[in-house]
Formats: C-alpha cells, structure tokens, sequence
C-alpha cells in the first residue's frame, strides 16, 4: 500500500524526513520502497557524522537495484536504525515507522521549508 | 527520436490485472514482479511458480534438409535427438566464435521448434536465413506471434501439470517433449527450464493462453503456486548457474568461455564456429566464466571490476543476491589462470574492494 502520511515532508529523491523538536527521522517514502522492490542492504553512516543537505548519506540495495540515499535536509547524525542491519526488509514492511533509516540534529530548519508536503509528494510521483 | 511501442504479449492485461510491476524488457512490456521477488524465487523453489515467456521466439524449420540445417548451424550435437519429441540446449555460434544466440532445439514428427531469446529473435532469424541458402529443402516459419510460452516451474509442478492434464507425467524424463490437453487446450511441453528446479515449459495458441493461465493458477493454489516475474526468473537461472544472453553470452563471447563446454560437439562434423571454438579449446581460452560468491552484504552487479593483487583482471557480467544461498553471487569473466576453484578475488563495490571467492558452478543445485 502506498501512503504518505500528512505529518511528514517529503523531497523528490523521496525521503522523507519527520520533524520533532530539532531532530529529523529520515528514511525512504513507500512510493520507492515499492518502486525498488525487496531491499537487501542499507549502508548507513555513522552517528558523529554531519552532512549537508541533498548530499548523499548511504546507499540502499534491492534484489534488483542500487540507489544512493540523499539528505532531505542538513544536519548531525544522531542516532542510525541498526536494526536494518539484520532486518532491511523492514524498509518495505513500514518504511515510515521501524524501517527508518537516521535521525539527525537539525543544522537548519529553514532548509525544510522547501520540502514538499504529503499531497505535493503524492501528486509529484503519481506524474 | 523514434518511439516504438512496446510489444505486449497475450497475457499482458492479465498482468495488469494481478497487480505486476511491468517493464520494458528488450522492447516487451513485461511482469518483473507480481509483490515480491524473493517470495517468488522462494516459491519456485520450495513449491511452484508460474511465469508467461510469451516474449521468447519459437521458429519452425521443415523440409528434407531441416536435419542437416539445424545440425550446422548449432554448437551441439543433433544426433542426440534419437528420436522425436526429445530436446537439447546449445547455441547459435558465429564464425568468431562468439555466440549469436542460445537456444532450445525441439525435435518433433515432421519438424524442429527453435526456441530463442526474445531480445535476439530478429537477428537469429536473419541468421538463419542467411544460411538458409546453402539448403534447398528447407521451410522456415517464425511463429512467434501466434505462440503463448509459459514455464512452470517447482517441485510441484509435475504434481500440477499431471493434475491438469488427467495423466501421471513423473515419468517423463528431462527435456522429453509432449502433448497433451488441459480442458480442451492443446498444449504441447518440454520438461525443460531456466530455473534449476524440475518444471515444464508449455506452448499454447496465444489465444488459449489465458485461459491457460487462468486454469494453472486455480489448480495450483493448493500447492502454494506464485505468478512469478522476470525479476524471479532472473535470480532464479543466476543462482542455478545457467548463462544469460547479453551477460554472459554475447557475440564476441562464446560457449566455452561461458563454461558450457558440455553443449559443445566439436566432434559432429561441421558446424559455424567450430574452427575457431576448437583452436580455443586446443590452444587456450581468451576468458573464463567463473561462479563468485563475495562476502559482506553488498551486491556485486554487472559491470562491476573484479581485482587480483590489486590489477584489474575482469568484470562481473550478472550479480544479485543468491535468494536461496543466502550470500552475494555474480558470474565475472577472468583469465583462466585466475578461474581456478578456491582462487581468492576481489570485486570493486562502489568504493570498496570486497572479496569474492572462485566457487563451484554452480551455487544452488535441487537434490534429486
């Protein structure tokens, strides 16, 4: 099923990033989730590391593909879901909840202000 | 810019209908995936899985020469074919030794049935008809068009057919050919196909096919049967160490260096290629198909570079996932002095050097 949940903003590399407080959960949206197919591997960064906005911070593998993973926005690697390590098929299972990829401190707010909402997202991949 | 509409086949709208991911697929508008593509890898093999190959290209030769035609233009030995209603797997070879297609040869009452890849189809026809001349009795007749290809693959798929037809099939030995009916459709099959499980591949009239398809999904249910896509097909032929053309096969790249020596008869008399696949096998390949199994998680994937000691010396032609294994699988082309069993590789994964080990071909095999 693919959803795009109202309280999250999305970019057109589509992650998607939540936002709560000053920290951003990132991961990818169910459209590419569903568009790669069954994920194998996740390479994350390590948490220290800070990145800025569209750069690219990891790759995703499926059976049949290999992407790179952008920043939806800047800022410090917090904390990654180690859990992708064991289970990256939890990326296709629930992309937006336990298949989140890092949280991030925010370095700046404002670069989110361009980021597309759940509507804009869903009308830019279904083009 | 020219824009060609993809060719659909019969089954297309049915695909649709289930749900299918389609693609382009040299020039076909075809299923890669139905949900998912480790789900119906599992399901072929551990149960059964279904797949349209309508795309693949089915050539007719008759006549009084048909024998000694198609004998001259394959690698491998028609004379195996004792019989009708037998088959072989060999290859269409160029006088360079590289390969212009692989095929399946079925030998039937009055005739021979080519079936061929569908990305080569145009070219091996022109192929064939370029060497048709030297033969005067000789009819060739594309039937592509009107033809349905479905393969049925698994470890149920003999219990399915055999359902579907009334008749107990377990017997029929391996690449044997047959026909029979399933409600009515005339349906012809060779125990054949490109998975490494045991299975059939099934002709039908294209506008049976549906019907066809209908029929096996429903009388397969209870045996866990899955539509599969190429996606499946893909990781399925790679993981039981059958070559794919484009990957490991192409025209500068022939049969023995792709380690299908076996399909080979440089011994049957003359054929095209054949001096020059038998002054490679006196003197030497240029290089070596070799089955890698990589560490890590990271996938090796076409055109990645493979390393030893540090120096370039290949290039990964499929990789993926090896579903089934459980570990990272590619085939690559090495010098043959590197394709020795055991022999320690590496393969560029991005920025990375991961190392890959020269394993036996190939990495899955079904127990019999």
């Amino acid at each position: 099923m693919l959803t795009y949940p109202a309280e999250l903003k999305y970019v057109k590399s589509h992650e998607y990033v939540r936002v709560e407080g000053d920290t951003a959960t990132i991961g990818i949206t169910s459209f590419a989730a569903d568009q790669l197919g069954d994920v194998t591997f996740v390479e994350l960064p390590k948490v220290g590391q800070s990145f800025k906005n569209e750069e690219k911070f990891g790759v995703i593998e499926s059976v049949k593909s290999v992407s790179d993973l952008f920043m939806p926005c800047g800022g410090e690697v917090i904390a990654i879901n180690d859990k992708l390590s064991a289970e990256p098929e939890l990326v296709n299972s629930d992309c937006y909840g336990e298949g989140w990829m890092i949280k991030v401190k925010l370095s700046n707010k404002d670069e989110l202000n361009e980021a597309l909402s759940a509507d804009a997202y869903k009308e830019f991949v279904v083009e | 810019m020219v824009v060609t509409a993809l060719q659909e086949t019969p089954l297309a709208a049915v695909h649709k209908s289930l749900g299918a991911r389609m693609v382009d697929f040299a020039g076909w508008f075809m299923p890669v995936r139905y949900k998912s593509d480790i789900q119906e890898h599992q399901a072929v093999r551990n149960k059964v899985g279904l797949f349209d190959v309508s795309h693949m290209g089915e050539f007719l030769v008759s006549g009084d020469d048909a024998h000694d035609f198609v004998q001259y233009m394959i690698a491998n030995d028609l004379n195996r074919l004792s019989k009708p209603n037998m088959a072989l797997y060999t290859q269409f070879v160029n006088e360079n030794g590289g390969t212009v297609d692989d095929l399946i040869v079925y030998r039937r009452e009055n005739d021979f049935l080519l079936v061929v890849n569908a990305s080569n189809m145009e070219k091996d026809w022109n192929w064939l008809q370029k060497h048709a001349g030297k033969f005067k009795a000789l009819k060739l007749k594309n039937i592509s068009d009107e033809t349905a290809l479905l393969a049925l693959q698994g470890p149920k798929a003999v219990q399915l057919l055999s359902d579907l037809v009334g008749k107990d099939l377990s017997g029929l030995p391996s690449f044997s050919y047959s026909q029979e009916k399933v409600d009515g459709i005339e349906i012809s099959f060779g125990r054949t196909g490109y998975t490494g499980e045991d299975g059939f591949e099934i002709f039908c009239a294209a506008g049976d096919s549906e019907k066809l398809w209908k029929r096996i999904l429903a009388g397969g249910e209870k045996y866990g049967i899955e539509p599969c896509g190429l996606g499946a097909r893909d990781t399925l032929r790679l993981e039981a160490g059958l070559p794919l053309y484009g990957h490991e096969l192409d025209d500068e790249t022939g049969p023995l260096e792709a380690g299908l020596g076996w399909s080979v008869k440089l011994e049957k008399g003359d054929f095209i290629g054949r001096d020059k696949l038998k002054a490679q096998k006196e003197g030497g390949l240029p290089k070596q198909c070799v089955c890698l199994r990589s560490e890590g998680k990271a996938l090796p994937r076409q055109g990645y570079e493979v390393y030893s000691d540090g120096k370039k010396v290949g290039v990964v032609t499929s990789g993926s996932t090896g579903i089934h294994v459980g570990y990272p699988i590619a085939f690559a082309y090495v010098p043959p002095e590197l394709a020795k069993e055991g022999n320690q590789l590496e393969i560029k994964i991005r920025d990375n050097m991961v190392v890959a080990h020269v394993v036996r071909r190939p990495w899955y095999k079904r127990a019999k």
